[in-house]
């Protein structure tokens, strides 16, 4: 069981508001997406929720209890694959178990099952400069999912890959998630990412940022092979582009 | 297999390049160009340096003990400045100018002054060494230290680490390379400090025998020492080249 609630915050930098009395939602194993252009807040409301800036108003709740400004309740992920160059891919996705405290015998341990279901077999004992872009970003997700296997903060992971590999990280991402039970909050700003992916779509729009529509895809999962081309999947896209409006505005 | 029968071609042109200095060395003494008592030729040196052999090992023994000590008290040292005015800015900003001014100090300045304080005995020597090889492992740490890449600690802090826990896991694996280069450059300070804090005071040692040697205008041994000097310095940067790779295994593997 995993529930976050993000109920209306708002923060500014430097006098500037960056968000706008923002409040999201996210149930038990849903995907939800934050589409917004880039600049329109959220990171930092990514940063609000991983417990990393104090908003100056609202809250964040995990399961009820209160969390806002709380470091080490909920990890994330980013387009850069933060692993370190010097650690094992296992001794990196390990990490989460020994900042917690478990001694490094048993973490390796018990992240070694994972490895099959998160298409990492063998990559073990490798550094991640000798993995591919799309490989490390998956390293990265066992490590995010190491630290929690109820909710996960994701903060575009795929967008430095090239489409290709991104397609296949897509794939391969619905089919560990069809696995795995973890409600996530995908932030992106690649409209077919998000309609591809996700349960619900909350759209970040204006200045400052503010919720200006919610958006349910209402196609099951798994999702058909070729929903990508369907004409729902462009009504969704056309939706979403009407709200969004013009970002240079 | 390449890449290493490239490593030894370049190798071969700097022996190469050697080589022909010695000739050319060598072929100056022999045409009498410079009188030998002056310049002796590489043949003397050699000989010099196999005559010699037994006196040079003695006082090399006490050099490189100095040279040992010092650099070990230096990056001990070192790094605990490095780690405390990492944790606490006001300290960096207060010392880090200081610190750059201790090393403006010239050595041969001060060597007079510490054997005048601590006698001729190791003390002085090895402070000497202390004061010159700490500070390439300060700054080399501190940099190494702030330049960790702040995505990092912040998702280490996202997930519930301290700042402990951020040293031992990002800030200092990731300043290891800075801290070996630094290292290779104190290594041959503290050979070079050794010698000349006994060229100011002391009963044994390279320096000591070298002022000795100096003296009695024997060029041949000067030459000798000289070398053996070098030769010291070369191989400890080579172990701390070796010791590199043992400690930093994943630069080899990319």
């Amino acid at each position: 069981m995993a529930e976050l609630i993000v109920s209306n915050v708002s923060k500014s930098f430097d006098g500037k508001k960056i968000i706008e009395d923002v409040s999201i939602e996210i149930h038990d194993r849903e995907l939800v997406s934050l589409l917004g252009v880039s600049g329109g807040g959220k990171t930092t409301l990514f940063n609000v929720i991983s417990g990393l800036i104090l908003p100056d108003a609202g809250q964040v709740f995990l399961d009820g209890k209160e969390i806002t400004g709380q470091p080490g309740k909920v990890s994330y992920m980013l387009q850069k694959d933060l692993l370190l160059p010097y650690r094992t891919v296992e001794d990196n996705v390990a990490l989460p178990l020994l900042i917690a405290g478990m001694n490094k015998k048993e973490a390796r341990k018990k992240v070694q099952p994972y490895f099959e279901e998160f298409g990492l077999s063998g990559t073990q004992k490798k550094y991640p400069a000798q993995l591919s872009g799309g490989m490390r970003q998956r390293a990265a997700l066992l490590r995010t999912y190491m630290f929690s296997d109820k909710l996960a903060l994701l903060d575009e992971p795929f967008s430095a890959l090239d489409t290709l590999t991104k397609g296949a990280m897509h794939k391969w991402y619905l089919d560990v998630m069809g696995q795995i039970h973890l409600s996530t909050i995908f932030i992106t700003h690649d409209i077919d990412e998000a309609v591809l992916l996700s349960d619900r779509i909350y759209i970040l729009g204006g200045k400052p940022g503010r919720i200006v529509d919610e958006i349910r895809i209402t196609e099951p999962k798994p999702r058909r092979k070729d929903f990508n081309l369907t004409g729902e999947f462009l009504e969704y896209k056309k939706r979403i582009l009407e709200k969004i409006g013009n970002p240079e505005a | 297999m390449k890449r290493k029968l490239q490593n030894i071609t370049s190798k071969l042109w700097s022996l190469a390049a050697l080589l022909v200095i010695l000739i050319a060395w060598q072929g100056v003494s022999m045409a009498g160009l410079v009188p030998g008592y002056m310049l002796p030729s590489p043949v003397d040196v050699i000989k010099a340096f196999i005559s010699e052999f037994p006196l040079l090992m003695e006082n090399a023994k006490v050099t490189l003990m100095e040279a040992f000590i010092g650099l070990g008290c230096g990056v001990a040292l070192g790094f605990l400045m490095a780690v405390i005015m990492d944790r606490f800015d006001r300290l960096y900003k207060a010392l880090y100018p200081l610190i750059v001014v201790t090393q403006t100090v010239p050595t041969v300045a001060i060597a007079p002054l510490l054997v005048l304080w601590f006698g001729y005995e190791m003390l002085p020597k090895v402070i000497l060494i202390v004061i010159v090889t700490f500070f390439p492992i300060t700054v080399g740490l501190l940099t190494g230290f702030r330049s960790a890449d702040r995505d990092m600690m912040n998702l280490l802090r996202s997930m519930g680490a301290g700042r402990l826990q951020i040293f031992r896991y990002i800030k200092l694996p990731g300043a290891m390379g800075q801290f070996f280069s630094s290292l290779r450059i104190s290594a041959s300070y503290a050979v070079v400090g050794a010698v000349i804090s006994e060229w100011l005071g002391g009963f044994n040692g390279l320096g000591v025998y070298m002022t000795r040697v100096k003296k009695a205008f024997s060029f041949d041994k000067m030459f000798a020492v000289i070398f053996l000097i070098s030769a010291i310095s070369l191989i400890l940067m080579k172990l701390v080249d070796m010791l590199q790779k043992r400690c930093m295994s994943w630069e080899q593997k990319k």
